[in-house]
């Protein structure tokens, strides 16, 4: 098509140039009927795109486009919408090389092009590992009992139909994989924000608290201090979790995300939402609750999801993500468009609470600067943050460093191995650092 | 408001009210699990092996059921890291007397395999039981199980080849087992009651404390790593992973394997030379859809080049007394380009 700007055009031609030589004469005569008609063909001409001289300025102004000159699609064209044709980029993606078979592996969250906190119900990241289903919620049931019978009066059955007539509470909560930016604890990995950092996601969750049902079960909550959560799927995950976040009402049974039911993904349709704690925690498909006096060492908090520390240790029973953040634009494997201002904005979080504040540094931590946190600021979900930035055309290293309401500030990498060394895997909540060269492309480094 | 409506109101708060109190039972909602039901669900084995079925089996009967069902993903010895990290491997007879897999400290390890890891037996046994094999859960038995669990710690050369493990004896191998003491729970990331209140942990307390500094906060920025060359390329092209508006793009990184659905070149040439604003793919807006152009032209030969005149001329009558004003901006070529396009079923 070649640039718009250098192709050569004529003036719109005046209205009566539409008309033949008969019809300017028709309309002398006082053919008014006549008139009308052409008009109506005359005033749509005028309205119609007409390429200008490139001197005169954008063809997009000087020539309206045919969706600003044409009817549009009628209403449940698409019943369930889509997004804009032009949006085919922002997608989940797995990292290669990271897991060997679909049914054990991660989809990332395109985290590079996100607005806000919510995440998109389908571009919420995925972690299976065995597979995702599909349950016919006519056919699922949920079960409450107990280790022990001393432990609960009444171990109960219920349906989606039950849980749905129960007073129910809506949410917005990040959730993150504990092994969000793992492949990162030794060195840097991976290209851009989806896969350094694209296993969290944050959304309005709705369903009963986990509470309510307990108490409908008659549980003993003196005996009975922690809980084992159990999928209906093939893997039938399990995760124990104590009875204090339980007993907080915070802990709640999940069958709606962002206004829908829960996506299959994402446990459909019902899911265990555990606020601030790691995503393997908040078990999918949930089926089963069981009340207990001793945790479970479950294949996930025994094998897997254990941090392993420099003295050969591993930390098990590891759950809470500390505050962490990150900066989503501009970053790694983008490239800016030219000097001048951008806003810089990025997405910060704790397990421990409400984000407080959050700094941006453009020199790789020399000096740091407030951002401006966006609210409503909620307990335990995303927080995004928004600051200012002129960029001069030199080098830059862009951070965020967030600080939570219970005073924990995020660490750089040196901090966080000095303590945990780089063997660990999970939790990793460094210090994220994008650099940025002289031609405007940003990549990933790590500041220590 | 008349005193009567007001009443009704008073009602109403007070109803509110006591159903605020009123949940500690829910009327009509779940109803008790049958025995028989918790028994179908209650699967779960913990580390004091309450939930463990009755049962036994042989290192040698272990190994055909394992050669039979496992060892196409997990390797004939449990050694593969085709489909997952292998499942034994790693761990000495020193470690199974000391209970600390040392090459977890020393980071000999290339791989961390289950058996390096898993303090407790109990986990494998659930596990096993309710996840394995991986595309037929739930289908083992418990003899099975017990039999899967005496070969792989034979191969881990915690129990000798004739052995058979069982409900009863499985408390003692757990305390066999090479990473039995390589667990630790002081740390500060368990939500719940810390381990001075009987619970896991210490309350919360954070392992790094980090400060924010705000002003010259460092003399240099030292760089741990950066980008390897292999790395950048290696997910894709990241100029289809962004947008192609806004702030920025994404970096190419290699061929684009986006096949963005985007207009065709005479759809935007139409587009630009204004001919879609009065012309619809399939419907009439000022002047008739191109399909009911196609439609009427489509046996007549010449209608090509008569077209082509008749775009940059303009005229009417063919399809109503409303006029197609002259376009000559276009170019002759174009205008053949246009209609050729038309007659072909624009698209
Ligand atoms: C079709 C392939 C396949 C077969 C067959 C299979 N597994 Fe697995 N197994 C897997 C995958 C994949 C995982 C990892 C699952 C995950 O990510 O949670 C796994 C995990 C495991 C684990 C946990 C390992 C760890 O470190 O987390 C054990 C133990 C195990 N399998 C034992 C068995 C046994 C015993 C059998 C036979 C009865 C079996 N598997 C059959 C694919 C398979
Ligand atoms: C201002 C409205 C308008 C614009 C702009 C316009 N057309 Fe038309 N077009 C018409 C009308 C009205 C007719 C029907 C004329 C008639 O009855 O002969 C028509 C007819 C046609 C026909 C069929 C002619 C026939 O004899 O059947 C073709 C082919 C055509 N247009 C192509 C184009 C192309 C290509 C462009 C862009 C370069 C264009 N038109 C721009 C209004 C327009």
């Amino acid at each position: 098509m070649g640039n718009l700007l250098e192709q050569a055009g004529r003036l719109r031609p005046a209205p009566e140039n539409f008309l033949s030589d008969e019809q300017v004469k028709a309309v002398a005569s006082g053919r008014r009927d006549f008139l009308r008609k052409s008009f109506l063909a005359a005033s749509a001409a005028l309205a119609a795109p007409v390429v200008a001289r490139a001197t005169e300025g954008d063809p997009n102004i000087l020539t309206n486009p045919a969706w600003t000159t044409s009817l549009g699609q009628p209403v449940a064209a698409r019943p369930y919408g889509t997004p804009s044709q032009f949006e085919s980029q922002l997608l989940r993606r797995e990292s290669p090389g990271l897991a060997r078979v679909g049914g054990a592996s991660v989809s990332f969250c395109p985290l590079q092009g996100l607005f806000g906190i919510i995440t998109p119900s389908g571009l919420h990241f995925e972690r299976h590992h065995q597979g995702w289903v599909d349950i016919d919620p006519s056919k699922h049931r949920f079960m409450v009992n107990g280790s022990d019978d001393s432990l609960i009066k009444r171990p109960k059955v219920y349906t989606l139909d039950e849980l749905m007539r129960m007073p129910s509470v809506s949410r917005i909560h990040f959730v993150e994989c504990g092994a969000n930016s793992g492949v990162e604890w030794a060195n840097v990995a991976v290209p851009t924000v989806q896969y350094t950092h694209g296993m969290v996601s944050c959304s309005e969750f709705t369903g009963v608290p986990l509470k309510h049902l307990l108490d409908d079960c008659g549980v003993d909550y003196k005996k009975a201090r922690y809980v084992l959560a159990e999928g209906a799927d093939g893997s039938s995950m399990t995760r124990t979790i104590p009875m204090e976040m339980v007993e907080s009402g915070e802990v709640f049974v999940a069958y709606g995300q962002n206004g829908e039911m829960l996506r299959p993904e994402n446990g459909y349709p019902l899911r265990l939402v555990v606020p601030g704690v790691q995503g393997v925690s908040w078990v999918k498909w949930l089926r089963r609750i069981e009340v207990g006096d001793k945790p479970y060492a479950t294949k996930d908090e025994a094998v897997h999801y254990i941090d392993l520390m420099p003295d050969g240790q591993h930390r098990q029973y590891t759950s809470i993500h500390e505050a962490k953040s990150v900066i989503t634009t501009p970053s790694g494997g983008q490239t800016l468009l030219d000097k001048g201002f951008y806003n810089i904005s990025g997405i910060a979080w704790s397990g421990r609470g409400r984000i407080k504040r959050v700094d941006v540094s453009f020199d790789g931590g020399i000096n740091w600067q407030t951002a401006r946190l966006e609210g409503p600021i909620q307990n335990k979900a995303l927080t995004r943050f928004n600051a200012p930035w002129v960029w001069d055309g030199k080098p830059a290293l862009l951070q965020s460093r967030a600080i939570d309401e219970t005073g924990y500030v995020q660490p750089s990498y040196g901090q966080l191995r000095a303590v945990r060394g780089s063997k660990s895997i999970y939790h990793n909540n460094a210090i994220q650092s994008w650099k940025v060269v002289e031609s405007g492309e940003i990549s990933n480094v790590q500041v220590l | 408001m008349s005193r009567f409506s007001k009443s009704i109101l008073s009602l109403a708060f007070a109803a509110v009210a006591t159903s605020a109190f009123a949940f500690e039972t829910y009327k009509g909602i779940g109803r008790p699990a049958t025995p028989a039901e918790i028994k179908a669900w209650d699967i779960d084995i913990r580390p004091d092996f309450k939930g463990l079925p009755k049962g036994a089996g042989s290192v040698s009967q272990g190994e055909v059921v394992f050669e039979e069902k496992c060892a196409s993903c997990h390797g004939t010895f449990g050694e593969s890291n085709e489909v997952f990290t292998p499942l034994v491997g790693g761990t000495t007879k020193d470690d199974i007397k000391t209970g600390h897999v040392k090459a977890l400290a020393s980071g000999d390890l290339p791989q961390r395999t289950t058996f390096t890891k898993v303090a407790t037996i109990s986990t494998l046994f659930d596990y096993i039981q309710r996840a394995m094999p991986w595309t037929s859960p739930k289908s083992l038995q418990p003899d099975e199980i017990y039999g899967i669990l005496a070969y792989l710690l034979n191969l881990s050369e915690i129990v000798p080849a004739d052995f058979v493990l069982s409900d009863k004896n499985i408390a003692d191998i757990q305390k066999m087992m090479p990473n039995r003491n390589g667990m630790k729970t002081d740390h500060g990331m368990w939500p719940g009651a810390p381990a001075s209140k009987g619970g896991i942990g210490n309350g919360g307390k954070p392992d790094v404390q980090a400060k924010a500094c705000m002003k010259n906060c460092k003399t240099e920025v030292l760089i741990g790593s950066i980008m390897p060359d292999y790395a950048r390329n290696a997910h894709g092209n990241l100029e289809d992973q962004n947008r192609n508006f806004g702030p920025v793009r994404g970096v190419k990184t290699g061929e684009s394997t986006v096949s963005a659905p985007k207009n065709s070149p005479e759809l935007e040439m139409a587009t630009i030379s204004g001919c879609m604003a009065c012309h619809g793919l399939n419907n009439k807006i000022v002047g008739p859809g191109y399909n009911e152009i196609q439609l009427r032209y489509k046996d007549q030969t010449d209608a090509e080049d008569r077209l082509s005149r008749k775009v940059r001329a303009g005229g009417q009558g063919a399809w109503g007394s409303i006029p197609m004003p002259a376009n000559e901006h276009v170019k002759d070529a174009d205008a053949k380009t246009l209609v050729k396009w038309i007659l072909s079923g624009a698209k």
